[in-house]
């Protein structure tokens, strides 16, 4: 199948990218790490994908992402909101409730059977919520996110992380460690109260009784299944989970 | 974003010549500090120069100065929780700041609790700071439709309040004077309504970020024959404009209802983001709460019209009152959608906003969005999240 089009991600700590063709079937992907030249690493990456896809210059090209305005050369620019929704509902190919833990954002999307976004929610002005918080914590944690599952699935689950601000999260779980509280019990909590945090999040817009999870946070596997048990509801990853807002972006194009 | 209004240089002028007379006000004439739920009316017959710290407030959040009148309060422990409008007052009469050239001390403040319970404290401070009476009018909250005894509650306390500025003014005002100030006062806000209802046209000949601007003189001039002048100018204008199909904004698309203070310091970059896709506010909550009770005031009984002017206002009356508030103007407004200003500092405007916003979505297929910031403290809005969200709002218009 031939190019039909490429779509870029420029998110707070990936950068994705995706050339499709026109049944959106993604022919080639790229993923790294967000770097500081944004405008640099867009043309980086959409040659890489052009030259993985034997794509033209004439392929139409999309960007999305919080450096979206930075991709030179898009021919057209959304919002990781409509991106997010289009990516979603081809995956899916029906109404849904999409949750996306991303880096800088965790957002709330409401697809209607149409594929119209039909109301949306993101978490305010703090990290809280967000992959960065789960970074920060591990990160003081010492704990990879391979280690994760089997941490949480060995804990007991008897310590509450209070604080859903990153900042004071991090004060707490000191406080944790030096009560002498085994790493298990602190990361089942911290992903505990990241799951009431989105949970809270997915309630402002209703009750579904199935969640859909994208980007990066949908890797993580104990937090997805905490999410479901705190909503009542069957949490499910999308298939290319970190990719739906470039597919969705180049589906825009195509 | 559409051609600019000519009666803004009226605007600036009348503006400007309220504040400079502010500057030479004290000593001459009784100076009055007052809310902008206070009923001016009364007021007004007594003489006294009127000063409104809320709408000196909105110049300095518009002109960027808030933050450093914040800073100078909070370092002495007020909570930045507390109403930016409050912080940045106190903060100016602290560090002695104003971009209007100086303020006239108070010989007199009057706070009225329909807006909210955080002006009864704000006043009690500035009572505190320049030792002088305060009148604080309490309008109990209404659920439903109220209760005759609070409008008898509110009569009496207007009796003190009028037996209050006799005392600080040294004059008596006669029946029919009061009656000359509360015609004067119901035109003016008459003639708003008439300047905001122009705006049901399409396309609406200003936008709601036009009428936040246009809205100081019914605000700060209420029952001044200059404000009343201007609002007919404005009118003209803008009918003008209606005959000849000249909108607020270029290419209106869709239109939107604006629910709560604007974002004083972001009002110009707001405005052209939503002009830039076609998306004109052709109404708000907020422009039109001057409006509102306008036609209750009744020259003839002016204190028990009074009573129901100043406590049917949109931020002294329950939930159910706002949402039919909002229904009845987005069906006359012909609205598509609704933006809430999820207002950090102005707790009980936003109160209740989700669950409205929820309600209008689902039930009246009102597209709605809600907004966090502030209407004054930079601080509490975050640019680049604000314009995602935004922006994500107009594309589910497509």
């Amino acid at each position: 199948m031939s190019v039909a089009a490429i779509g870029l991600d420029a998110g707070s700590t990936t950068f994705k990218g995706v050339a499709v063709d026109k049944t959106g079937a993604i022919l080639a992907r790229q993923l790294e790490p967000t770097k500081t030249d944004l405008s640099r690493q867009a043309m980086d990456v959409l040659g890489r994908l052009r030259a993985d896809a034997g794509a033209g210059d004439g392929v139409p090209v999309a960007a999305t992402g919080y450096g979206r305005k930075m991709v030179g050369g898009a021919g057209r620019v959304i919002t990781e909101i409509t991106a997010h929704g289009k990516g979603a509902f081809h995956l899916a190919g029906r109404g849904l409730t999409l949750v996306d833990v991303g880096g800088q954002d965790t957002k709330v999307i409401r697809i209607g059977d149409s594929g119209r976004v039909e109301d949306f929610a993101m978490n305010d002005k703090c990290a809280a919520g967000t992959g960065r918080f789960l970074e920060v914590i591990l990160g003081r944690l010492e704990v990879g996110y391979d280690q994760v599952m089997g941490l949480v699935q060995k804990a007991e689950g008897r310590v509450s992380i209070s604080s859903t601000c990153t900042v004071f999260a991090e004060s707490e779980i000191i406080s944790l460690l030096s009560q002498g509280v085994p790493v298990e019990e602190i990361v089942y909590g911290v992903h505990r109260a990241f799951a009431e945090r989105v949970g809270a999040l997915v309630r402002r817009l209703g009750s579904p009784a199935e969640i859909h999870l994208s980007g990066g946070g949908a890797k993580n596997g104990a937090l997805v299944r905490l999410l479901g048990e705190q909503l009542g509801a069957q949490a499910t990853v999308l298939p290319e989970a970190q990719f739906v807002g470039a597919l969705g972006a180049a589906i825009s194009v195509s | 974003m559409g051609p600019p209004l000519e009666s803004s240089f009226k605007l600036r002028e009348l503006m400007a010549a309220h504040y400079l007379c502010g500057r030479y006000a004290e000593g001459a004439v009784p100076v009055a500090w007052v809310t902008s739920g206070a009923p001016v009316e009364l007021l007004r017959p007594y003489g006294f120069h009127v000063y409104y710290p809320e709408n000196h407030a909105a110049i300095c959040a518009a002109r960027h100065m808030t933050k450093d009148l914040c800073l100078a309060v909070e370092e002495t422990g007020l909570s930045r929780d507390v109403c930016s409008y409050a912080r940045s007052d106190i903060g100016g009469v602290i560090a002695d700041r104003t971009p209007v050239g100086g303020l006239p001390r108070p010989d007199l403040l009057v706070a009225c609790t329909n807006i909210c319970q955080t002006v009864m404290y704000w006043y009690k401070d500035l009572e505190r700071r320049f030792n002088v009476p305060l009148f604080v009018l309490d309008t109990p909250f209404i659920y439903g439709e109220g209760r005759a005894h609070d409008e008898d509650y509110l009569v009496r306390q207007f009796e003190e309040l009028l037996a209050l500025c006799e005392r600080v003014s040294g004059r008596r005002v006669s029946e029919q004077e009061m009656a000359h100030g509360i015609e004067t006062g119901r035109a003016c806000s008459m003639a708003w309504r008439d300047v905001l209802e122009l705006c049901r046209n399409r396309p609406a000949p200003m936008t709601a970020f036009d009428a936040f601007v246009h809205l100081a003189p019914v605000v700060s001039l209420r029952g001044e024959p200059g404000c009343l002048e201007y609002y007919h100018m404005l009118r003209d204008e803008l009918a003008d404009r209606v005959a000849k199909g000249i909108g607020g904004i270029e290419n209106e698309r869709h239109r939107l209802l604006w629910d709560n203070l604007p974002i004083w310091f972001m009002m110009r970059p707001l405005g052209r983001l939503f002009a830039s896709e076609g998306f004109n506010f052709v109404v708000s909550t907020y422009t039109n709460a001057w409006a509102e009770t306008a036609g209750l005031f009744d020259p003839k009984d002016p204190l028990r019209s009074g009573a129901a002017v100043y406590s049917k206002i949109i931020l002294n009356r329950d939930l159910k009152h706002k949402r039919e508030l909002i229904l009845r103007l987005a069906r006359d407004y012909e609205c598509d959608g609704v933006v809430m200003h999820s207002d950090r500092s102005c707790k009980p405007y936003s109160v209740g906003q989700y669950d409205l916003a929820d309600l209008f979505t689902r039930e009246h297929g009102l597209r709605t969005m809600v907004l966090e910031a502030d209407h004054g403290d930079p601080r509490s809005y975050s640019a680049e999240q604000g314009e995602l969200r935004v922006r994500a709002f107009m594309e589910t218009f497509e």
